[in-house]
């Protein structure tokens, strides 16, 4: 038989592979197998979850009253908790992430490098993240009103504010009493 | 009941921009539903509602009119590997799905995977570089979906999906290349290697692990959290712009220097695809792999990428199985192979 790579040489080299029940087999000369093999080994490894997890426990186990704390988080709707979470590598429901914030914020820090999102915001949330945005902003205004001993321009950034956290919280309780309700 | 059957999906047409070197690009968002546990740890009866909930909603749409509908559980084995092997479901989805759905459009651009590790993956694949014009499809039936539907979504984390790595915007993009001239060279490793310290990842497209099989390469981003889709985007076209450019200046190296050879090769592949009686599966994908970097260089016309693109997908084991109509086993694939391909081939002549 000659190599399937080159199909020049004489096939001195077979490789059987069984992955998933899925066999494959490999027919190669000696040169042709070499070099398949640098190739197959000089890739950056794939990245591991489990691996990361693994060493994140082994640092947070190093301070036992932490490793204990994290082991307390559960989460409230879908009773997952955070050491079952490490092992299996995936979030039960949407009430996870807060649940398991204090632990999970360094964690997608260390994934992804950064920890806020900064992209799509789906339609129905888009007014609720605006109003958001814009707290964060008239406080930081707010601030520097006060700093700068601008009363009357602070006592109006503060009914603004007041007036948009009255908005998001009136929009929390009708969400619970009658969800999908817009008004 | 209505049957599968092996058809060619947009992303292997041909068209699109920098199909020499980019054979497809896709891009998937990762939805969960609020309120709905997560497939994984979901009950066979969650998955069950969230599978109802989601049909209900598209149910006598007008933009959903041109779907599909294939619950897994009424696919055979080999017609799930073939939809895998398409790149139009994950293998998790065909294996390991409770409740798993597929919503795929006609032209099988966009497939929408329903309980998948999240309760939605929505995804848009094209031929050759375009990966904006992926992610523009996406969103359609990203807001088309999330008309009637609340997504679970933070305002600090973005959406939220099963998997920390996905978190943010759920979007994976990514592209499937042919990198003959720069694997056989090994200049590969120097600009693969790099790119995860940018937020990308390399893996070969076929094969497990580390292997690279048919010099098909997929990059992908690796980040989601921080980025915006457009920035994760752009991010990708600026590096694959440039292994673009290293591919060509590589194949441009070879012509010169071994154009025969890289004649011969091609001429021979196209040979071997004719009028070879048996062939496994990795053969098969190197002997089309010369074949089209003979193409790309003008040594070989007989060819074009439609044709190289249909032999890539109907030689994968589920797509042979689909187009004989019956289980086969891996001797009986191996005689199968070579009677598809010629078949194919004979079809482009005529
Ligand atoms: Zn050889
Ligand atoms: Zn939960």
């Amino acid at each position: 038989m000659l190599c399937q790579e080159c199909r020049r040489k004489e096939a001195n080299i077979h490789i059987v592979k069984n992955i998933n029940g899925n066999q494959s087999e490999l027919n190669l000369c000696e040169h042709c197998a070499r070099k398949k093999e640098e190739l197959d080994f000089s890739f950056e490894p794939q990245f591991s979850l489990h691996k990361l997890f693994a060493s994140m426990l082994n640092q947070s186990l190093s301070d036992s009253r932490e490793a204990m704390q994290a082991d307390k988080m559960q989460c409230p709707s879908c009773n997952l908790t955070f050491s079952q979470f490490s092992q299996i590598g995936r979030l039960g429901c949407s009430s996870c992430v807060p649940a398991f914030e204090e632990k999970f914020k360094p964690l997608l820090r260390r994934i992804h490098g950064g920890s806020t999102h900064a992209g799509k915001v789906p339609v129905k949330a888009r007014k609720r993240v605006n109003i958001l945005r814009e707290l964060d902003q008239l406080k930081e205004d707010l601030k520097v009103k006060i700093q700068n001993e601008e009363f009357e321009k602070a006592a109006l950034l503060r009914d603004r504010i007041k007036a948009a956290e009255k908005e998001i919280y009136e929009k929390n309780d009708q969400n619970e009493a009658e969800k999908g309700d817009q008004q | 009941m209505k049957q599968l059957e092996f058809s060619l999906s947009r992303w292997m047409d041909g068209g699109g921009p920098e199909t020499d070197i980019v054979i497809s690009s896709r891009v998937r968002a990762a939805r969960n539903l609020e309120g709905h546990t997560f497939p994984c740890l979901a009950s066979e009866e969650e998955t069950g509602d969230v599978l109802e909930k989601i049909n209900s909603t598209i149910a006598g749409k007008k933009d959903f009119s041109e779907f599909l509908y294939w619950p897994m559980g009424q696919l055979s084995e080999f017609e799930k590997q073939a939809l895998v092997e398409k790149h139009l479901i994950s293998l998790f989805l065909a294996r390991e799905s409770k409740n798993g759905a597929l919503l795929l459009r006609r032209d099988e651009a966009v497939s929408v995977m329903i309980n998948e590790e999240d309760h939605l993956r929505i995804q848009a694949i094209l031929p050759g570089l375009q990966l904006e014009e992926a992610w523009q499809e996406t969103e359609v039936y990203d807001d088309l979906l999330e008309n009637d539907l609340e997504y679970a979504f933070h305002e600090n984390y973005g959406y939220l999906t099963a998997c920390p790595t996905n978190i943010g915007t759920g979007l994976r993009a990514s592209v499937m290349l042919h990198l003959p001239a720069l694997i056989v060279t090994r200049q590969i490793n120097r600009y693969l290697g790099a790119l995860s310290q940018i937020g990308l990842t390399a893996r070969g497209v076929y094969g497990e692990g580390t292997e690279i099989i048919g010099n098909l390469v997929q990059v992908s981003n690796q980040v989601t959290l921080g980025q915006s889709e457009e920035e994760i985007i752009s991010n990708l076209y600026s590096v694959i712009g440039q292994v673009i450019e290293q591919e060509q200046n590589a194949r441009q190296a070879l012509l010169d220097k071994k154009r025969a050879d890289l004649a011969d090769k091609a001429w021979r592949a196209l040979g071997i695809l004719e009028h070879a009686q048996i062939m496994s599966s990795q053969e098969a994908m190197q002997l089309i792999s010369d074949l089209r970097l003979g193409h790309d260089l003008g040594l070989i016309k007989l060819v074009n990428h439609k044709l190289l693109n249909e032999l890539l997908v109907l030689i994968r084991p589920g797509c042979l199985q689909l187009l004989a109509g019956r289980e086969l086993n891996n001797s009986e694939r191996n005689i199968e192979r070579p009677v598809q391909v010629k078949e194919a081939l004979d079809r482009y002549k005529e």
